[in-house]
């Protein structure tokens, strides 16, 4: 078992709370152990564009600063890496590292960061560089391997119609994205490595409408209704997402979604990681399908498939 | 020239609102502002540490560090600037603890501004009671109320945090909300308290009460130092 430090992020810890329970548990049914940061804080949420507002990039050199002083703690043994299963948290955390690589950046910020030493739950030392985020998606291809995931397969997902769903923070922008941006791929083969029908989503690298989702529905509505119906018409069953906003804004906006456009028939969305348990033939309880998170419950398509 | 040597010594020039004064080496800066002949009507209160009335900024000739403290914990130390902040205007929704539940979105929904907190560690940096002040507000964020309550249990509300934060999150008041959660839905309730309650609601101590009341100022006071002092 190989012991890898573990970024969870708000999201994952309450409103996608099914995204982490699973997705830790079939890390380690693949042999990787996601120790939790001991501390950890916001991610940042979005990638500040202003590159001379310094303050404004802490938060995720904080993060990255609690990876290196777990492996200066013994907690993990010279192991750089850290994993996330959130876009956004992957994204801001990747993004930090290409903002420090301006040596005169790095300087100011550990600067800043010298004197809390001195206080309470300061940090002992500034960040050295070199911690690499990595998404969970990145873990399954590049140090998993598609058969490997297969051998794992217990039920596999036969005839089960799935559309993958990336959004856009693990692919955009290039420097940081995981996959071919315009073609991804590794949704795609993940799900085919567990045995499921792979349904083209020709909008699944849209926007989802993102933090509209607070203030302005309607926005969201109207994109949660064009990233839903194409999917739909080319026969998908279930949505597979890796992010939780995208998450939240493809499930629960179907009620107005469906409200601005009756033709919409709800569809269940799903995280990768939640097909994977299935998959695996993990206990109910690592599925995360019964915790009151899904707006279209995903249970009547799973026992229609004899896979509950 | 002996004299004045000595009395250099034993007194420390300090600056209070930018003017100077000397006054006798060990004293706090409460007591020093006293000694100078300040008489508080506010930024002073328990004078033990505990209520956080006395919230002080102050910084050392030639160092560029900006200090916080509590006026009547800290020493006064020569060429010290002293400034008090005796108020914090301080943002304070109203709720009704009955109606909430302790969900991940309480805090966010009461006090959104937590979502701009940056993790620049200031308030931390502010706290003079050495809380981690910052981390409290990221369990707050992500809504771990149970986290919120114990990192800042011992949060005297001084208001020195809130002064500091670029983010304007007011740190305490977000704390606050946190303990009453915790206490409401959470801390296990004390038997012993539900057994008195009943004892006093059914009329036990009413008597004693009623003799009490009945006694005179010389004699109440005979028997308030004459009482029992429960063991440590």
């Amino acid at each position: 078992m190989v012991k890898i430090p573990y970024y969870p992020g708000c999201a994952v810890q309450t409103t996608a709370r099914n995204y982490s329970i699973s997705g830790i548990s079939i890390a380690k049914k693949l042999g990787i152990e996601l120790v939790e940061l001991p501390k950890w804080n916001c991610c940042g949420v979005f990638p500040y564009l202003a590159n001379d507002d310094l303050m404004r990039h802490l938060a995720p050199i904080r993060n990255l600063i609690h990876v290196q002083e777990m492996n200066e703690n013994g907690i993990v043994q010279n192991e750089n890496r850290v994993i996330t299963f959130c876009s956004m948290c992957y994204h801001t955390l990747k993004e930090a590292n290409l903002f420090l690589k301006d040596a005169e950046k790095m300087e100011k910020i550990n600067t800043f960061l010298e004197r809390e030493k001195e206080f309470a739950g300061g940090v002992k030392e500034g960040y050295k560089g070199g911690v690499e985020a990595l998404d969970f998606l990145e873990v399954l291809r590049d140090m998993v391997g598609y058969d490997r995931i297969t051998k794992e397969v217990k039920k596999p997902l036969k005839g089960l119609k799935v559309a993958p769903y990336y959004g856009c923070l693990v692919l955009r922008p290039r420097e940081i994205g995981i996959d071919d941006p315009e073609n991804p791929t590794v949704l795609e083969d993940i799900l085919e490595a567990l045995g499921a029908e792979v349904i083209d989503n020709p909008n699944r690298t849209q926007c989802c409408g993102s933090y509209h989702t607070v203030d302005r529905k309607d926005i969201v509505a109207k994109l949660t209704y064009d990233n839903l119906i194409y999917p739909i018409r080319n026969g998908a069953e279930v949505i597979v997402t890796c992010c939780p906003l995208c998450t939240f804004n493809l499930d629960h906006r179907q009620k107005e979604a469906r409200k601005l456009r009756r033709d919409l028939k709800e569809i269940p969305v799903m995280y990768y990681t939640q097909l994977m348990a299935v998959a695996f033939g993990l206990d109910k309880q690592f599925w995360g399908v019964d915790l009151g998170l899904h707006y279209v419950d995903p249970k009547p398509l799973l026992e229609a498939k004899n896979l509950y | 020239m002996a004299e004045a040597e000595r009395e250099k010594k034993e007194k420390v020039r300090i600056y209070i609102i930018g003017r100077e004064y000397k006054v006798p080496v060990g004293l706090t800066i409460m007591k020093a502002m006293e000694y100078a002949g300040y008489r508080f009507i506010r930024s002073c209160g328990c004078r033990g540490g505990f209520c956080g009335a006395c919230a002080t900024i102050y910084r050392v000739k030639g160092n560029y560090k900006l200090r916080m403290a509590l006026a009547c914990q800290e020493t006064v130390e020569d060429g010290m600037y002293i400034s008090q902040i005796p108020f914090t205007p301080a943002e304070k929704p109203i709720y009704n603890l009955e109606e909430l539940s302790p969900s991940a979105n309480v805090f966010l929904e009461y006090y959104p501004e937590i979502a701009k907190c940056v993790s620049c560690n200031t308030c931390t940096k502010a706290c003079p009671q050495d809380l981690e002040v910052m981390d409290y507000v990221q369990a707050a964020l992500r809504g771990d109320f149970q986290e919120v309550a114990s990192l800042s249990f011992d949060c005297i509300a001084c208001g020195l945090c809130a002064t500091r934060c670029p983010a304007e999150i007011v740190p305490y008041n977000i704390a606050l909300l946190a303990r009453r959660l915790y206490g409401k839905y959470v801390m296990p309730k004390a038997k012993h308290v539900e057994e008195r309650i009943k004892e006093i609601e059914s009329g036990k101590f009413n008597e004693e009460i009623q003799k009490l009341m009945d006694t005179g100022l010389r004699d109440l006071k005979e028997i308030y130092e004459k009482r029992e002092i429960e063991p440590e």
